[in-house]
């Protein structure tokens, strides 16, 4: 797969793309291997197409990993910026719907007042491109 | 349908299953046929039937399964649980979808009043402790008829945790003694319902309709407590009374408003528990025991035979009456859960914590809604134990059937007889029809108020009891008339002339001296005779209680 000859590169080149690689290593980050990329596909239907990508990947990674200079020991984790804000409710009425037809517009393929599911329901072309891939470098 | 032989009973406390035990295996003269060594490997599911043992055979090891429970039920309200768009079960595909649940961009959830108060009732009823702060999160998965791309939930802190949901099943030899069982309710949470896809096989495509997205669902995970079919469907069927009577689900499975996911293993008392799988689409009441059974029977006999258990997903295929492993799961799932951003966490309170000077629109107090819970089925059943000295079998009954209740304690109101005898009626007489012609209460051609009559010419003595199953017939077949004119038209009145019974029974004895020595030798039979010869002679309407009395004295004198 072409993930590996983009590692395969970096270990046969020396210097900055090295360098920075193992900068984060120590710190505990985790390497992004071909399993990783396609596992990260599937699950969110994103095509890493490039070497590019890769690279984003890595680098968005390590930036994030610089989270972990601070000391968090006894620190509660802020999970929303809106903790103080009260839930608002709302009341138990009819106030939307039977909108089918403008709905259906978005549709690319509609069948009477039914939306038509993309063929594998979620399965993009793209994706079975990988196992192709693998076939190749073998 | 292949339907395994169950070889394993619920004795007192736990479910035990006897292993298959070839012959072949351990080296036993008998041979099974069902476990030979080219079964190895394979899950087989459809057994040569075997003698049906209750206790394990000697030499063979005691298997114990272990049954836990997620129910998803719809909660009954006006609109969905993020958004205004309605709830109905029968509507043209896609016209109760709103902006937000068909995920068009721009589109914010916010959340319904009612749901949190069906939750709170829930967790009430089911002992739990709510949560006063409670979570939303985000589940990910992709999915034709999930819009978004994820389902919102409450994975990290649900609102209610931590309850008890009490059943009971039919023990002993015969059946007829009730238990109560408990299993532990882990949590109940909010969570969003997916849309519905229909499979057009003509076409060879899938059709989506978003109605039912975004409806609201309770989550209830029941812990692994149960320890076979029966037990898990007595829990479900004690759930689902519950939700029915808070109003808080309508609880129908055949309208897929209450839905069940089993988590199955099998292990020897003693070690450790087993690899579990996932059963899926268990929506039905009838083959909900007999799916759950049929796996834990798949999982001994894969067992046995040397296998292996997979932590999978399997669905119940009803037509093959298996469970079969479910295709499309490829390595476990990652939902990659995160907290909805969208939404603030959940506050409720309590009469003490209640924030003074808010909109009380805005504000869930849990003690308002602890005080107007409607009453429970189990409290519902102790009362009709105690008011009515009735079993608590005949409870059940009494509430296992849809609108039975209320024709009972119609009855009640109008007549003077025995509430023994009134339940005795409606459970035997009045159900066994209703069952026979597969017609629900509200269809019974017979009244409260009719049934209120006969039973109150049964009670005064003015027909017999077989007089009184002859009218309740013909009440059944023919409307318009009440039982006291039938039994006028049909003279069905007990004898009310002693002078003239008297005479007859005289008249009798005389007519049978045979019997009557018998009678006096001291054989207890033939007294029945006469008592029947003397029916006949009064076409009937003697009592029969009367009969043998008048007979006595005669025959003693």
């Amino acid at each position: 797969m072409w993930v590996r000859a983009v590692w395969l590169g970096l270990r046969a080149s020396a210097g900055g793309r090295r360098g920075f690689s193992s900068k984060a290593d120590p710190q505990g980050s985790r390497r992004v291997t071909a399993e990783l990329i396609e596992h990260l596909e599937r699950l969110a239907l994103v095509d890493f197409g490039s070497q590019e990508a890769v690279a984003r990947l890595e680098k968005a990674i390590a930036f994030a990993d610089r989270l972990r200079a601070v000391d968090t020991d006894g620190v509660e984790p802020m999970e929303s910026v809106l903790e103080d804000r009260c839930l608002y409710l709302r009341s138990d009425n009819v106030v939307e719907g039977n909108c089918a037809e403008e709905l259906l517009q978005n549709s690319h393929r509609v069948v009477e007042e039914y939306f038509v599911a993309p063929p594998g329901m979620c399965c993009p072309k793209w994706l079975n491109r990988l196992s192709h891939s693998k076939l190749r470098m073998q | 349908m292949a339907t395994p032989v169950l070889r394993w009973c619920c004795l007192g406390r736990r479910c035990v299953f006897a292993g298959i035990g070839g012959g072949s295996r351990r080296g036993r003269g008998v041979p099974t046929g069902s476990t030979s060594s080219e079964k190895r490997g394979q899950s087989s599911v459809a057994q040569q039937p075997l003698i049906t043992a209750q206790k394990p055979r000697k030499g063979e090891r005691e298997w114990a399964a272990v049954v836990g429970l997620e129910i998803h039920a719809q909660i009954a309200s006006n609109s969905k649980l993020f958004s205004g768009s309605q709830v109905d079960f029968a509507a043209p595909p896609n016209s109760l979808v709103s902006f937000f649940d068909a995920s068009l961009p721009g589109t914010l959830p916010v959340l319904n009043r009612r749901c949190v108060e069906a939750a709170v009732m829930t967790g009430l009823a089911l002992d739990c402790h709510i949560n006063r702060r409670s979570l939303f999160d985000r589940k990910h998965y992709f999915y034709a008829d999930l819009p978004a791309g994820y389902q919102i939930t409450q994975q990290r802190l649900p609102i209610a945790v931590n309850g008890r949901l009490a059943y009971s099943i039919c023990v002993g030899k015969r059946r007829s003694q009730m238990v109560t069982r408990t299993a532990g309710v882990k949590q109940i949470q909010l969570e969003q319902d997916s849309g519905k896809s229909l499979h057009d096989s003509l076409r060879s495509q899938t059709l989506i309709d978003l109605n039912r997205a975004g409806v609201g669902l309770l989550e209830v995970v029941l812990e692994p407590d149960m320890s076979c079919g029966e037990e898990a469907a007595a829990a479900v069927r004690e759930l689902q009374l519950i939700l029915q009577a808070l109003g808080t689900s309508q609880a129908n499975m055949a309208e897929g408003q209450l839905r069940v996911d089993a988590n199955i293993s099998v292990h020897h008392p003693g070690e450790p528990l087993g690899i579990r799988t996932e059963v899926k689409n268990l929506n039905s009441a009838r083959f909900l025991a007999k799916a759950i059974d049929c796996e834990i029977q798949r999982q001994i006999s894969e067992l046995e035979n040397g296998g292996k258990i997979l932590n999978e997903t399997r669905s119940f295929d009803y037509k093959l009456g298996c469970t079969v492993p479910m295709r499309d799961k490829e390595g476990k799932q990652d939902y990659r859960f995160m907290p909805e951003p969208n939404l603030p966490p959940l506050l409720l309170y309590d009469s003490r914590s209640l924030p003074i000077g808010t909109d009380p629109q805005q504000v869930i107090d849990i003690d308002r809604i602890r005080e107007r819970l409607p009453e429970l089925p189990r409290v519902t059943r102790e009362k009709l134990v105690q008011q009515y000295g009735m079993l608590p079998e005949h409870s059940f009954a009494l509430l296992n059937e849809v609108g039975l209740l209320e024709f009972f304690q119609n009855v009640i109101k109008e007549t003077r007889a025995e509430p023994k005898k009134v339940t005795s009626w409606v459970l035997n007489t009045l159900l066994g029809f209703l069952k026979q012609q597969n017609l629900a209460v509200s269809e019974s051609p017979v009244t409260p108020s009719a049934l209120a009559e006969l039973l109150d010419l049964l009670d005064r003595k003015a027909i017999s009891s077989s007089a009184a199953k002859q009218v309740f017939e013909e009440l059944w077949r023919s409307k318009g008339k009440t039982p006291a004119q039938m039994v006028a038209e049909k003279k069905l009145e007990l004898m009310q002339d002693a002078e003239a019974l008297e005479q007859l029974c005289r008249s009798t004895l005389e007519a049978h001296p045979q019997v009557v020595t018998d009678v006096k030798k001291g054989n207890p039979r033939a007294i029945n005779k006469l008592i029947g010869l003397v029916r006949r002679a009064t076409l009937g309407r003697a009592d029969p209680t009367a009969i043998k009395e008048v007979l006595e004295r005669q025959l003693s004198s």
